[in-house]
């Protein structure tokens, strides 16, 4: 147990032991325990390698460091060995012992377990070459896989806290304000709001107590980069939130995290209890006179609680519902108090705006989105994982450059970005710079850095339908629009999907979307008609072909397709008919296979297993 | 004093007033479902919606609950506004397509049920005002119902759907529901009532003898006030 840090100078000299206890040259094994990873199996990792290090009498004199996610997600379990920082990926989960005696110990490189690009077909030896990395800016991320997410002395070692010794003992808290106004750091949540204002609001505001809170209710399908951050370096996001406690003028924050989290509630509260043993949580933090302390407040289980308002109804115990905002938070939010609402990533950036200063972080991204991105990369593509890159990079270097493509050689469709109420956005868009304006100008957001890619075999309709089912089972039911608009809307989809659309029911669905977009009570119900807004947008040829010529032109909606056999491509090796589940896919050896449409119920089985691409869906 | 122009009418308010408020003072008509004066705006029927510039911005909001400001330009028939309350509207009746009051309010509006919207069997005929819910927690003070579930399937009940226990069988849910879905009912001789699948014993007046109020009522009411029970046992025409 640390005993506490009672000034800056202390601080300092606490950082200064623990950099200089750790040599840079000591070999190292960084294994990446992220819940991507861990779904492999990697616990089971993590234990070879403590057992053979402890049999080869090598514990301690090879650091061994499990760490938050890298975000190579596609490419785990990962293992990197420092300091030439070798990268192995999709380790196996007994290759420990040879790792060591090879690698680590005689410094021989084990092929197999190197990364290779499936578009150029090239190796790469280490982490930093690797493209997925390379074309990144992994400046609020990069931490992750420095520290083990429950050591704080790792923190330390790389100067954490060194913000908040700055900001208490060098820095006014308008100072600190107008330094986060200066840097222009917008909520990563969604809304895109300038932090610095909503804390000056906050800090101006009538009224105490003043609560700050921690918004980690991440709900968007496929995004988790907050949980990545709050599991992978939760000192960081605890520093955040402690310079912007001291900035506002609050003494009680909150963390709302979800439930569905357990990993990133384990180790927040790790965390919390080190900073309080050290001092830099709680009662005259640092010996500088400030007090603040943090409560963990786990989410129910539902979306609308990222709404701030809904929020706070769950933090007081309420039911999760908003209500209107014509009152702003910084005035009346939780307990009706002054409240400042910022999500993870947006206190996770504030440790480098006050280390580096604002003119820095400025420097960094574009006119009007400063600083970098964390997106969640998911759907339709080779490098499933969390990127981080300058605001304005274009959707095509992060799909392609660093994404590696779409997987198969399929062809690119759209990308869905900023949730499930975010829009698509179709090829032709490909070099649009993102940042929260440019994707706001073509009918998408930013939203908290969900990406999902789609292919040719994507129906764009089907996309629609499945957010709108979506948020038809998120509405909290409140307002009408919301709760019974959605789902007249999801309704029509099912129906186009089914064959069972009509005309002017485009029409229809525009007219509705302008009704609750306008009309619905808060922000979840306002932007639900964007996924069908977009997708009319940029796909209206294919909602015309369901509807008109009764056709799913990606042969995804069933009602709308048949599967057949190409005699010319098909072999008669016979794989179709043991998959089928219905016996509809029919045929002898060697000869060209048949389906019987009376028996087959489009489940896809036969189209996936066929090595020769003879399996026909019109 | 606030300046505002509602639907190019020049209009003093007092801070403070919402824009429903002020647009009825003024003889400005604004249809609301979710609206009464003796509770807090809740805005979630959606009907009351307005357009206001303030500044450069326009936008849709309720006018039950957005404060009057200086200056503030509101139109209450834009062509948004209309949009917004036809699809409130025609969403109700397809939810609700045995409420009488709801046909009635869509007629005067002039609104159309729109074919696409199947209408729900369920014979449902609560919009999810939460009228009733309001006036139970904030004029009885009982909070003997409240809502289950959330989004489509949300609705009104006791906790648990069981017999509630602090309910007293005031009917004052009853009473407000604008659509006639909560229904009490009560013997032919006046002797007991049911609501929320629990009967109550009514009292009677010690003057005319008729049933005039549930016993738990008049229970509460002493209890809360702080009234002895003697002193409300006559009806309000004998006393």
């Amino acid at each position: 147990m640390m005993s506490k840090i009672k000034s800056f100078d202390e601080l300092k000299s606490v950082q200064e032991r623990l950099k200089a206890g750790r040599d840079p040259k000591k070999p190292c094994i960084t294994i990446c325990v992220g819940t991507g990873c861990l779904a492999y199996g990697t616990r089971k990792l993590v234990d070879n390698f403590r057992e053979e290090l402890a049999k080869r009498d090598l514990t301690g004199k090879i650091d061994f460091r499990t760490s938050g996610c890298h975000g190579f997600c596609e490419r785990g379990p990962m293992v990197v060995i420092s300091p030439e920082k070798i990268f192995y990926q999709r380790v196996g989960l007994d290759d420990a012992g040879e790792i060591i005696d090879k690698t680590v110990l005689t410094g021989e490189i084990i092929d197999r377990l190197l990364y290779v690009d499936p578009q150029t077909g090239e190796k790469y030896v280490h982490e930093d070459d690797v493209p997925f990395y390379k074309k990144q800016t992994r400046l609020v991320f990069g931490q992750n896989s420095k520290v083990d997410p429950e050591s704080m002395d790792d923190y330390l070692a790389i100067g954490g806290y060194g913000a908040l010794g700055k900001a208490l003992t060098g820095m006014k808290p308008e100072e600190i304000i107008q330094e986060v106004i200066k840097a222009n750091l917008r909520g990563r949540g969604g809304g895109g709001f300038p932090a610095g204002w909503k804390w000056d609001e906050t800090r101006k505001a009538k009224g105490e107590p003043k609560y700050i809170i921690c918004n980690a209710d991440e709900g968007d399908p496929g995004a988790y980069m907050d949980r990545s951050l709050l599991e992978g370096n939760p000192h960081l996001v605890l520093e955040g939130m402690i310079i912007g406690a001291y900035a506002i003028g609050s003494s009680q924050g909150y963390i709302y995290v979800r439930n569905e989290y357990p990993l990133a509630v384990k180790n927040i509260n790790i965390a919390i209890r080190q900073a309080r043993e050290a001092g830099l949580l709680g009662k005259n933090i640092m010996g500088s006179g400030f007090s603040f302390d943090l409560k963990i407040n786990r989410g129910g289980g539902a979306f609308v609680c990222g709404e701030s308002s809904a929020l706070f109804a769950s933090l007081e115990g309420r039911a999760g519902e908003p209500r209107a905002k014509y009152i702003h938070a910084t005035d009346k939010g939780l307990y009706d108090k002054p409240t400042n609402l910022n999500n993870v990533e947006t206190w996770a950036n504030i440790p480098f705006i006050i280390n580096r200063g604002a003119d820095w972080f400025a420097g960094i991204g574009t006119e009007g989105s400063k600083g970098t991105k964390i997106f969640s990369l998911v759907g339709k593509i080779n490098n499933t994982g969390l990127v981080e890159v300058p605001m304005g990079t274009t959707i095509r270097t992060i799909v392609f450059e660093i994404g590696g493509g779409i997987p198969g050689g399929k062809k690119f469709k759209a990308i869905q970005t900023g949730g499930p109420s975010g829009g698509c956005i179709p090829e032709a868009h490909l070099d649009l710079p993102v940042d929260f304006d440019e994707l706001t100008k073509i009918g998408s957001m930013m939203g908290s850095g969900g990406m999902i890619v789609m292919d040719e075999n994507n129906c764009m309709v089907d996309v629609a339908k499945y957010f709108t089912n979506f948020l038809v089972s998120e509405s909290c039911g409140k307002c009408v629009p919301c709760r019974e608009g959605i789902r007249r809307m999801r309704d029509i989809l099912a129906d186009i999907a089914d064959g069972k659309g009509r005309e002017g029911d485009v029409e229809l669905l525009q007219s509705m979307a302008q009704g609750i977009q306008d009309g619905a009570l808060c922000a979840l119900g306002n932007s639900a008609p964007n996924p069908v807004m977009s997708t009319i947008r940029y796909f209206r040829d294919e909602y015309e072909a369901h509807i008109k010529e009764k056709r799913c032109p990606a042969g995804v909606c069933r009602a709308l397709i048949t599967y057949s056999v190409d005699p010319e491509k098909c072999t008669g090796c016979t794989l179709c008919a043991k998959v089928c589940p219905t016996k509809a896919a029919t045929g002898v050896k060697k000869e060209a296979h048949t389906i019987d449409p009376a028996k087959c119920t489009k489940c896809g089985a036969c189209r996936e297993s066929c090595k020769f691409d003879a399996i026909i869906v019109r | 004093m606030i300046n505002l122009t509602i639907d190019n009418k020049k209009i003093e308010a007092e801070a403070g007033q919402t824009i429903l408020e002020v647009a009825r003072e003024n003889g400005v008509v604004i249809p609301t479902l979710c609206s009464h004066e003796s509770i807090e705006p809740s805005g979630s029927c959606r009907l009351c919606v307005v357009e206001i510039k303030h500044g450069k911005r326009t936008r849709v909001v309720t006018s039950c609950l957005y404060p009057v400001a200086e200056g503030l330009i509101v139109d209450t028939k834009s062509e948004r506004v209309m949009n917004v309350r036809r699809l409130v509207l025609q969403l109700l009746l397809a939810r609700c397509p045995e409420s009488e009051q709801l046909k009635e309010m869509a007629s005067e509006m002039g609104v159309l049920a729109e074919p696409r919207f199947t209408p729900d069997k369920d014979n449902v005929k609560c919009i999810l005002c939460r009228m009733c819910v309001r006036t139970c927690e904030k004029v009885v003070g009982v909070s003997a119902i409240g809502f289950s579930y959330r989004g489509t399937d949300k609705k009104v009940c006791t906790p648990f759907e069981e017999e509630s226990v602090t309910c007293i069988g005031c009917g004052a849910c009853a009473y407000i529901c604008p659509t006639g879905h909560i229904e009490m009912e009560t013997t032919q001789s006046g002797d007991s009532r049911t609501i929320w699948g629990r009967t109550f014993k009514m009292a009677t007046c010690t003057v005319c003898g008729r049933y005039f109020a549930p016993e738990d009522q008049l229970k509460y009411i002493s209890k809360t006030a702080d009234v002895p029970m003697e002193n409300l046992a006559v009806c309000v025409s004998c006393r």
